[in-house]
């Protein structure tokens, strides 16, 4: 039998006084947890970590085979890192792995064949949303729509196909978003021109508790939280071609509606009460201390993102343009403050820690970047030679990403 | 009394409740339904089969034939995690068991398929033994990696050999890639490929239209061909009168281009129609390509409908079930094309074969023996 950590049991005890509390957020993570796309908050700051910020080769804890592609990020509960991927002629099937953090070593690994459609882009994959987890529970959803729920054992908790479900919750070119979990709802976007809604699952039994319409058009982008503040509990941002709606995790409700539009590939985030959103350029909003309402803060047409969500850190918006280009924008105005050149394309969201940005590129280079008020400095690369499409996690001061072969953990050279 | 009597008698009394818990605990797995129907009762029974141990992986295996997918993947993760106990404990699988039935084509072949890749894990040099025999094998995966055998040795081989290689491997191959490599091995040694006929691409189409599809709008209008098919009518179209005129492609993927072989009308649906005969009653998979908005009838019947435009298209982009009855079937597409001005979204075209669950060509009987099957008037 495997022995819990210390961690599990006060992390235990603590979720239990969350439930009576009512506590409407992610369950309170172990602190090195990265328990879904983009980390707890799901706006890529990784808190508390200090990465290794010097990448070479010799940072490299351990480097694992895979045996499926992926677009999916890792994620980490406790001492166990959890990965996806897909393989076969038709990518129609379905891994789930669970390694030991410290050894590399695979602790198990389940397959699932898909029941829903399989085609994409050949630059995409069944395994492209990241899994998340309630600390208890893994939620592994796929391209798809296969949503399947382990224990962090690995035994089958529940599967739902939503793609036999509804036989139009797909995109031809493939469907990317990735679920969050807030208290004891998972919530997932399927979205297409053909089919397009948004359902809150409850984690423990896999039923529905609602399911919404959305608008019918393709949507790659993933759900954010809006942190419980105030007494008010936490609300779901589902992002659109329309905007952004703030949804009660609970009840599917809509509470508050931004209109304006916003991107079908970059999602939103919410750092510090402030939601930033990829809508004509980058917008940024406010909501009330009730949640009920918002208010418009600012909106900046030279700070849009391409494919990776924007990053805030020390202050700065930070977006990667379609040309690899790095800007940094004020967060209280949105001036544009500085561009960095990077190389190539980037796919992945680049993560926060410790006043560095970490980003990989499609081709696979890795750049740690210190991003200063006035400037940004690159202050290591690394050469990893695979296409790396993912976004990194971090956990236990530990850098982890991978492509379609391999997973990395890079951690201070001991 | 013997001193084995009362062990071999608990053994009697308690094996039997093992079997039948073992046994409801796999109908419990079958059962589960969509909208996580059944999970919580899944739960303990996987929990049941696990502490069976290996004793209960040939029954999960034999239980995936007639589930649904969704419960063959309640029945393979149940094998994967009992398989996982059994191997990290030091226990071996039961090897002989579990070779028998990945050669029993009668199981199911997704079930067939995860017993060999366990029995792999152990014993690398099965795929030596079995994967040759597999050309013709119920599941594509074994097919494929059959096929890839011959490809290679073809490829190490003289041209006569090369090409007696190519056309076995052709035989077996399902998939597009191995498919446009045989094809183009072989024609490259002078050989004839009909690459059309090998996947059973429906190449002659009767077509009527265009009717108005502007702003998308005629994707649910229910025009004359949906409610009777008539090939001698004519109606309102459009632009005009219309009338159902004949159609055809020699393209080698079957692709029906009305854009270039018709006009792209921007706005527009047509209907096209063929009739398949089925020497008897048979399931086969209907399977499209197509960036367009679609609906697809068999016989009168819906079958299904996707209202998307310009996501890309690709052999086999969507697979249908359906039950051709024998005889003459109909089948009848609606095809509609949006108004969309990027130049990556201007085909108006689809793909449509009749082929079995592992991709392999349904072909319609022949003329000869069609002729001796009374014929229906489609009207």
């Amino acid at each position: 039998m495997r022995h819990l950590p210390a961690t599990t049991n006060r992390r235990r005890a603590v979720l239990a006084l969350a439930g009576f509390v009512g506590i409407g957020f992610l369950s309170p993570a172990h602190s090195g947890d990265w328990r879904q796309f983009r980390g707890n908050d799901a706006n890529s700051i990784a808190q508390g970590e200090n990465l290794p910020t010097e990448l070479s080769g010799g940072s490299i804890a351990w480097k694992v085979e895979l045996p499926g592609r992926g677009l999916s990020g890792p994620i980490a509960v406790d001492q166990q890192v959890f990965l996806t991927a897909s393989s076969g002629y038709s990518q129609d099937r379905l891994h789930i792995l669970s390694i030991d953090a410290e050894t590399g070593e695979t602790q198990w690994e389940r397959q699932f064949e898909a029941t829903g459609r399989t085609g994409c882009h050949p630059k995409m994959c069944m395994a492209t949303p990241t899994p998340a987890s309630d600390g208890e529970r893994v939620f592994a959803f796929y391209s798809s729509s296969d949503l399947i729920c382990t224990d962090l054992a690995g035994n089958l908790q529940w599967y739902r196909g939503f793609g036999a479900e509804y036989r139009n919750a797909s995109n031809s070119l493939g469907m990317s978003s990735s679920p969050i979990v807030i208290g004891s709802t998972v919530i997932v976007q399927a979205e297409s021109e053909a089919e397009a809604f948004a359902a809150g699952v409850d984690t423990v039994t896999g039923e529905t508790k609602w399911k919404i319409d959305r608008p019918r058009k393709a949507n790659w982008t993933s759900p954010t939280i809006l942190p419980a503040a105030n007494g008010r509990p936490a609300l779901a941002l589902l992002q659109s071609s329309a905007g952004l709606s703030a949804v009660d995790p609970e009840t599917g409700n809509v509470v508050w509606t931004f209109g304006n539009g916003a991107s079908t590939i970059p999602s939103s985030l919410v750092v510090d009460g402030t939601v930033v959103i990829p809508s004509n350029g980058l917008t940024t909003i406010r909501p009330s201390s009730d949640g009920t309402t918002f208010e418009d803060v600012w909106k900046s047409s030279n700070l849009g993102p391409s494919t990776p969500s924007p990053v805030v850190i020390n202050g700065l918006t930070i977006t990667v343009n379609s040309a690899g280009a790095l800007s940094a924008g004020d967060m209280a105005t949105g001036k544009r403050l500085w561009q960095l050149r990077l190389k190539g394309k980037f796919s992945g969201t680049p993560l926060a820690s410790n006043g560095h940005l970490f980003f990989f590129n499609e081709a696979g280079y890795a750049f740690v970047v210190r991003p200063e008020r006035e400037k940004g400095e690159i202050v290591s690369e690394l050469d990893l030679a695979e296409t790396i499409l993912c976004s990194p996690a971090a956990s236990d001061n530990a850098l982890y990403v991978r492509s379609d072969g391999h997973l990395w953990k890079f951690s201070e050279q001991r | 009394m013997n001193r084995f009597t009362i062990p071999l008698a608990t053994l009697c009394l308690v094996a039997p409740a093992f079997a039948d818990d073992s046994a409801d605990a796999i109908r419990a797995l079958q059962s589960v339904g969509e909208h996580a129907t059944g999970a919580a009762e899944a739960r303990t029974a996987l929990q049941t089969l696990k502490q069976g141990g290996a004793a209960n992986l040939l029954p999960v295996l034999k239980a995936f034939n007639g589930s649904s997918k969704l419960a063959a993947n309640w029945l393979r993760s149940t094998f994967e995690a009992i398989a996982d106990t059994e191997q990290k404990a030091g226990r071996g699988l039961p090897k002989g068991d579990l070779l028998a039935f990945v050669k029993d084509t009668s199981e199911s072949p997704s079930a067939r398929r995860l017993a060999f890749e366990w029995l792999l894990k152990r014993s690398p040099q099965l795929e030596d033994e079995l994967i040759p025999g597999m050309l013709l094998d119920p599941s594509p995966d074994f097919r494929r990696d059959a096929v890839k055998r011959l490809i290679d040795q073809a490829a190490a081989a003289n041209a006569d050999a090369a090409v007696a290689l190519y056309a076995k491997a052709m035989t077996g191959a399902v998939h597009e890639d191995q498919v446009k490599t045989i094809a183009k091995a072989l024609k490259d040694a002078g050989e004839e490929v009909n690459i059309s006929r090998h996947f059973g691409f429906l190449t002659k189409w009767k077509i009527i239209g265009p009717f108005d599809n502007k702003d998308q709008k005629g994707f649910p209008v229910v025009y004359p061909p949906e409610t009777k098919l008539d090939l001698t009518a004519e109606y309102d179209g459009q632009l005009g009168k219309v009338k159902w005129e004949s159609i055809a492609t020699d393209d080698d993927y079957g692709v029906l281009d009305i854009g270039k072989q018709i006009e792209n009308y921007k706005g527009s649906l047509m209907y096209t129609t063929t009739t398949w005969q089925s020497e008897k009653d048979q399931a086969v998979e209907i399977r499209l390509g197509t960036p367009n908005a679609w609906k697809l009838w068999v016989n009168g019947a819906l079958m299904f409908e996707r209202e998307e435009y310009h996501r890309g298209t690709r052999l086999d982009q969507y697979k249908v079930p359906v039950s051709l009855k024998a005889g003459q079937n109909t089948i009848l597409v609606k095809i509609c094309q949006n108004e969309q001005e990027q130049d990556w979204a201007q085909d108006y075209q689809f793909q449509l074969r009749v082929c079995d669950r592992t991709g392999a060509a349904v072909l319609p009987v022949t003329q000869a023996a069609a002729n001796n099957t009374p014929r229906k008037e489609i009207r």
